[in-house]
């Protein structure tokens, strides 16, 4: 039985699969990253350094996490992943596709397709693939279309072959699968790196169509975690609490400590800040905050809620958001970063922040002294602040069903995203929209602008010019005018100040138009022409 | 998604040439086996080396304080200009480039210092820890400024053809404008990164991801003060170059290399992407001025351009990167009175330097723009006036540098992709949609490329290669080309299989290597295949001939009936392994090594008065492209291109293809989204990809068809027939920008003054929607 000491050990080590063997890590250094323990710990040089900052996708790797009977995989970037977040998963890298029996079929199809050209990127690709091809979703009789392959590649940037023979190659990937030296696999010796554990057939079967092998799924359940993770390395502390008690207990005794949820801009502040972070709480192994339920009438969504968790669920309420989510982030950065942790962060540029805003969202916000509940509208004082207080943390994010739309009435909910690059780009501008309109008046309307001010804010002059008058062109003029007195938006690398100040007024007249219209949501250029 | 590969040459059995192969490193790549620079396994006691950089963009030293950078955790040692042993520069043309500041910073950015530590993060922490005395000076930031201050890196140049001043005058029609297009940053994947390790007795060798090895070498000789024969610069490849690893990786190897000479130690030099950014050049944006007369069909009668280009704070390769440009401001056209002015201008921003086109895209640009705005002067469909100034076939057919265009295929090229594209449909059906969308606009545009091969210095037209024949039969290959992606090692490795008839699998190319090959030029000006690809076959057929030698004796036949083919050596009835022949060659001690050289015949060129024949050749293609435009908040997107490529009788179609896909999309990201921003500081606010942006997945065209030319075989006896293809499909991309401006263009607005690169902002303020400058 375990004593005392093992205990201790037990806490303070890490352990995950890596090509289906368990690892164990004895007090990680809390924000070393999944890149450079790859690299420089264990000599996998495969996963590349492209920018150290999640943008660029040559670190992209797989972590699966147990889910049912199975893994959900889902693509990250290594380079802002810290280590011990890995624990309790399964991460596969480049180096664990092929095996004796050969290349993956994804790696053979990107051969095929004459899909690389330097190569350094290509480790990036191939992983992005590999958990497009187990998507559920898709196999070889359903395959992703453009729309799926642009989509699952937007957080990789090759510069060499312009996209068209690595859509190619992700489209022909299930050509492979479950044929000729595939197909011997799924009888018996898969891989000549785990005898007889079936893997290779696993990694090769597209979709979830094959069970996860059984000496996988028994070494996934030795990963269960006793005691919550508590390293020390150095004068570094890195808890991992497991219940919203010992989160808020962590905060309590820490309120110093850096929150870490997704990491996507924390790990920026090491990897690009060079900041020294002594003492992380993190937030992913706490149930509660996982939850995402219907709560009476609002959406409650758990802080710990991935973003590629969340964006369905409020699109599916929400139609109108889904141009501006469609648009936000990589899938990389929305399997790792959190909804929560977008809202926090308080970014003016936050992109969920304005459309969230306009819904009427509130916060539940939860310290050791109990809870309570802030209307995101008022949660951002000015620049870099929140009115999250010392011990407290972010526990769910209250987004209010839609109501049904009043008779002889429109409710129109909209956002617009604005940027120089369609995918995976910070927005000059984000827009959202709440307007009822009854009988050709507005009965009333929010407003919420991101990147128009040191913080996202609602833009109450132009509300004040909407509410009560006619749903008419007229009106959208004087509403777009006064625009002008809500924001004095800056002039940086993303936009100029005139720039800004003219889309906001634009965006508004394009609500009017689609309106009129009854125009689906986002007709904008992205969609524009676009094969399904 | 319609790309079909045509294969121009035929396939005859075991021919390697003309074939559709894999990348040689293909199966690597997706493995994550291919090992670049920062892969190789890492000597014992490695450094590694962070850079600190000045925050001024012009500032005098007054002190720099560097003992809370030796007292940081795990630092080794510090490195400052007063360090440098030998010469402190790595410009390649001009000596002004230091390779760390000794007084006077020149950009923000600078390096002042470097630092290396037990690892990369401690070296990065403690390259941050300086305490710099500035004393800031007046800074230069653009290139209009610069020339208002003549301020230059070199003298500015003038190229003059006939009486453009009394053909512009007596033009019935003028039209002038100031044009810009930014610059571009090269966005290799792989960040610059060299490894240096000493060896005994003062030697020491450099892995470097370089295009340039020989360059790298000659640099880290001079700096560290060794003579060449010292120090072997080793790559085997680069995650992607564009022309930014040809003069940059000088830097970064002599930091390395000096590093390593102050300690004794290997060390490492990797550069953070925003560090690499910040500290290596990039493409030279432009600000051109022209004016032009023209007659009523639109054929140009005169025109006079001004080139100002920011060349940064030294000369770098800006010379023949704004020679280029002067080159190519005819692109297809014949400009029979043209003069051309280039200013090279001095900024306080990094020095700008190579990028896939050199210069030619900025001068296709300002011909292009000007064609563009001629028809709509005239109220004309663009591509008209385009043909009718091409360059003529057997007439109007002399550049303006004097070099006659004798394999003109423009016209033939322009007109099958027109039809092909159904050009004239497509514009007349776009012409009736836009009128009933308020909002969206389409456009459209046809833009040709015509692109010059070869070195403009005529003395780099150079190229040598080794290859050993083992007694096995394997074959092994080096020559002075470096592999960045572009599929070089592969083509050259096809041709030397067809020499000796062999297989490809037994040919096994290694990593470019200064004590292999010498004295090499860059891998740069498209120049790769067809320079290394002879020179290998040299090399080759030198071998072969000793062989076929043995083979007659053996047979008893002449050498006319020796065939090497499927791996055999055969004379009618008799037979032997090629494995066999190399054994036996290597019995009767018949060497089986040589080396191949190569140069590029019939170029001339008098830099002074800017004639001659510079290039051997051309190479050409065309686009069309179609987009569609948010006139809201101009966004846009590329809904479909139909490109025409020539790469002559293609070494690789795979490749080419590759090369031609790759480029225009580079292209299209060059006109489009990615966009480089200075503060008023001078400081660069554009550096890592979250600020910039180059294309991604969704960026390429939904409806995408490239076709190569078929039955284009070279006219200049080039290897095989072929045709360089790295850089000039990046200026298919025009049609593009093109295509914007002719969205945008309206009854009122019907010359929109769009400006490259053409983001959201860009076009709003084209359309006159936003009321500052």
């Amino acid at each position: 039985m375990p004593g005392p000491a093992t205990n201790d050990r037990a806490a303070r080590s890490i352990r995950f699969l890596l090509d289906g063997e368990i690892v164990t890590v004895d007090n990680p250094d809390p924000t070393r990253t999944v890149l450079q323990y790859l690299r420089e710990d264990l000599r996998r040089t495969g996963t590349k350094e492209g920018c150290a900052e999640g943008d660029c996708g040559a670190c992209t790797v797989v972590v699966g996490t147990p889910a049912g009977e199975g893994l959900e995989l889902r693509a990250v970037n290594a380079c802002i992943r810290f280590l011990p977040t890995l624990d309790g998963t399964e991460l596969f890298t480049v180096e664990s596709l092929a095996d004796a029996a050969g290349l993956h079929p994804v790696q053979r199809a990107m051969v095929e397709a004459h899909a690389s050209q330097c190569g350094f990127c290509t480790p990036g690709f191939v992983m992005s693939l590999f958990a497009l091809y187990k998507n559920p979703a898709f196999n070889a009789v359903d395959r992703p279309g453009r729309r799926d392959i642009d989509e699952a590649l937007a957080g990789n940037l090759c510069r060499c072959t312009g996209y068209r023979p690595i859509v190619a190659a992700a489209q022909a990937m299930y050509d492979g699968a479950g044929e000729g030296d595939d197909a011997g696999n799924a009888s018996g010796n898969a891989s000549g790196d785990h005898p007889g554990d079936n893997s290779g057939a696993w990694l090769r079967a597209p979709g979830n169509t094959c069970p996860l092998p059984p000496g996988r799924a028994r070494r996934l359940e030795a990963l269960a975690r006793r005691a919550p993770l508590d390293i020390r390395h150095g004068q570094r502390r890195f808890t991992a609490p497991t219940s919203l008690d010992g989160l808020a207990a962590a905060l309590a005794e820490r309120p110093g400590a850096t929150l870490l949820a997704g990491g996507t801009d924390v790990g920026l502040w090491v990897t690009k800040a060079l900041r020294e972070l002594d003492d992380i709480v993190y937030v992913g192994r706490v149930p509660e905050l996982k939850r995402l339920a219907v709560a009476g009438d609002a959406l409650e969504i758990g802080a710990g809620v991935s973003l590629a968790d969340s964006v369905p669920a409020l699109v599916a309420r929400y139609p109108g958001l889904e141009e501006m989510f469609a648009r936000f982030a990589s899938p990389p950065i929305r399997n790792a970063g959190t909804l929560g942790g977008n809202l926090a962060n308080g970014s003016p540029i936050g992109d969920a922040l304005p459309a969230l805003m306009v819904l009427g969202t509130t916060l539940v916000l939860c310290s050791a002294a109990g809870r309570r509940e802030v209307a995101l509208d008022a949660f951002y004082p000015e620049y870099g602040r929140t009115a999250r207080r010392r011990g407290e943390f972010l526990e769910a994010i209250r987004v209010p069903l839609p109501a049904p739309d009043p008779p002889g009435g429109q409710r129109l909910v909209r956002c617009y995203k604005v940027s120089k690059r369609f995918d995976q780009d910070i927005s000059a501008v984000c827009a959202a929209f709440h307007v009822l309109v009854a009988d050709g008046t507005v009965v009333s309307a929010t407003v919420a602008f991101g990147g128009m001010a040191a913080t996202v804010r609602r833009a109450l002059h132009c509300e004040a010019a909407l509410t009560g008058a006619p749903w008419s062109r007229a009106t959208i003029d004087e509403a777009a005018q006064v625009l002008g007195r809500d924001y004095e938006p800056i002039s940086d690398m993303r936009a100029t100040a005139a720039y800004r100040l003219r889309v906001a007024q634009n965006l508004l007249r394009r609500l009017h138009a689609e309106s009129a219209t009854g125009a689906a949501p986002g007709p904008g250029v992205r969609a524009y022409g676009r094969a399904g | 998604m319609d790309a079909p590969v045509k294969a121009s040459v035929a396939e005859g059995a075991g021919r390697a040439v003309g074939r559709p192969l894999p990348h040689d490193s293909a199966h690597l790549h997706v493995t994550g086996r291919a090992a670049y620079t920062d892969d190789l396994p890492e000597p014992r006691d490695l450094l590694h080396v962070a850079v600190g950089m000045s925050r001024e963009a012009h500032a005098r030293i007054r002190a720099l304080g560097l003992e809370r950078v030796r007292r940081a955790p795990g630092v080794i040692a510090v490195l400052t200009a007063a360090d440098i042993p030998g010469r402190n520069n790595f410009g390649p043309i001009v000596a002004d480039d230091p390779i760390l500041v000794a007084d006077e910073a020149l950009y923000a950015g600078h390096p002042l210092f470097a630092v290396a530590a037990s690892d990369h993060v401690a070296a990065r922490k403690a390259a941050r820890l300086a305490e710099v005395d500035y004393e800031p000076l007046p800074a230069i930031l653009d290139p209009e400024t610069a020339v208002a201050a003549g301020a230059f890196v070199l003298p500015s140049e003038r190229l003059t053809r006939g009486d453009p001043a009394a053909a512009i005058a007596g033009a019935p029609n003028r039209v002038s404008r100031r044009v810009r297009c930014g610059g571009q940053d090269q966005f290799y994947l792989e960040g610059h990164v060299a490894m240096a390790v000493p060896e005994e007795d003062g030697a020491l060798t450099v892995y470097s991801s370089t295009q340039h090895p020989d360059e790298v070498q000659h640099m880290v000789a001079h700096a560290t003060n060794r003579a060449a024969k010292d120090v072997v610069v080793i790559c085997r490849r680069m995650g992607g170059a564009f022309g930014g690893k040809e003069s940059q990786a000088a830097l970064i190897a002599c930091l390395a290399a000096l590093m390593a000479g102050r300690t004794g130690r290997p060390c490492k030099l990797r550069l953070d992407r925003d560090d690499d950014m910040i500290m290596t050049g990039k493409r030279h944006d432009f600000v051109i001025d022209y004016t032009a007369g023209f007659d009523g069909d639109g054929r140009i009668l005169g025109v006079d351009f001004t080139l100002m280009s920011r060349c940064g704070i030294s000369a770098d390769l800006s010379g023949p990167v704004n020679d280029r440009a002067m080159f190519h401001c005819d692109n297809t056209y014949y400009l029979e009175h043209v003069r051309i002015t280039s200013h090279r201008c001095r900024t306080n921003t990094v020095s700008n330097t190579a990028f896939r086109g050199f210069g030619g895209p900025q001068g296709m640009f300002a011909i292009e723009y000007l064609i563009d705005d001629i028809a709509r002067h005239l109220g004309k469909d663009p591509l008209e006036v385009r043909l009718c100034n091409l360059y003529g076939k057997g007439e109007r057919n002399v550049t303006h540098y004097g070099q006659e265009v004798t394999d003109n295929i423009a016209p033939d090229i322009i007109k099958a992709l027109a039809e092909d594209a159904e050009y004239a449909e497509r514009r007349a059906a776009i012409r009736d949609w836009n009128t009933a969308s308020p909002v969206l606009k389409r456009g459209i545009a046809l833009t040709p490329v015509k692109f010059g091969i070869s070195f403009t210095s005529t003395h780099l037209n150079q190229a040598a290669a080794l290859v050993h024949v083992y007694k096995d039969g394997s074959v092994l290959l080096n020559h002075g080309g470096t592999e960045m992606g572009q599929g070089l090692y592969i083509k050259v490795a096809q041709v030397v299989a067809d020499e000796f008839g062999i297989d490809i699998g037994r040919v096994r190319s290694t990593a470019a290597d200064t004590s292999k090959v010498p004295n090499a030029s860059a891998t740069a000006a498209s120049s790769g295949s067809d320079m290394n690809g002879k020179a290998a076959q040299a090399a080759a057929r030198k071998i072969r001939a000793r062989l076929a030698d043995v083979a007659c004796r053996r047979f008893g036949v002449a050498e006319s009936a020796i065939e090497f083919a499927g791996d055999r050596v055969t004379a009618g009835a008799q037979s032997l392994a090629f494995a066999e022949l190399a054994a036996l060659a290597w019995a009767e001690r018949v060497p089986l090594s040589a080396t191949g050289f190569y140069r590029t015949p019939g170029i001339h060129y008098d830099r002074a008065s800017f004639t001659g024949r510079p290039f051997f050749y051309f190479a050409y293609g065309a686009a069309v492209s179609e987009v569609v435009v948010d006139t809201l908040t101009g966004e846009n997107r590329i809904v479909r291109v139909d490109i025409l490529h020539d790469c002559g009788d293609s070494l690789n179609p795979a490749v080419d293809l590759g090369q031609i896909e790759g480029g225009f999309v580079q292209g299209a990201g060059w006109l489009t989204t990615e966009e480089l921003c200075w503060n008023a500081a001078g400081e660069l606010t554009t550096h890592a990809p979250s600020t910039y942006k180059i294309p991604v997945c969704s960026d390429l065209a939904p409806d995408f068809r490239v076709r190569m030319l078929a039955s284009a075989a070279n006219r200049e006896d080039t290897i095989y027939r072929s045709k360089a293809v790295g850089e000039p499909p990046l200026m298919l991309a025009l049609s593009v920008f093109h295509a914007l401006r002719d969205a945008l263009a309206t009854a009122d607005n019907p010359a929109p003054p769009l400006v490259a690169p053409a983001t959201p902002e860009a076009v709003l303020r084209a359309l006159g929607e936003l009321a500052d400058a």
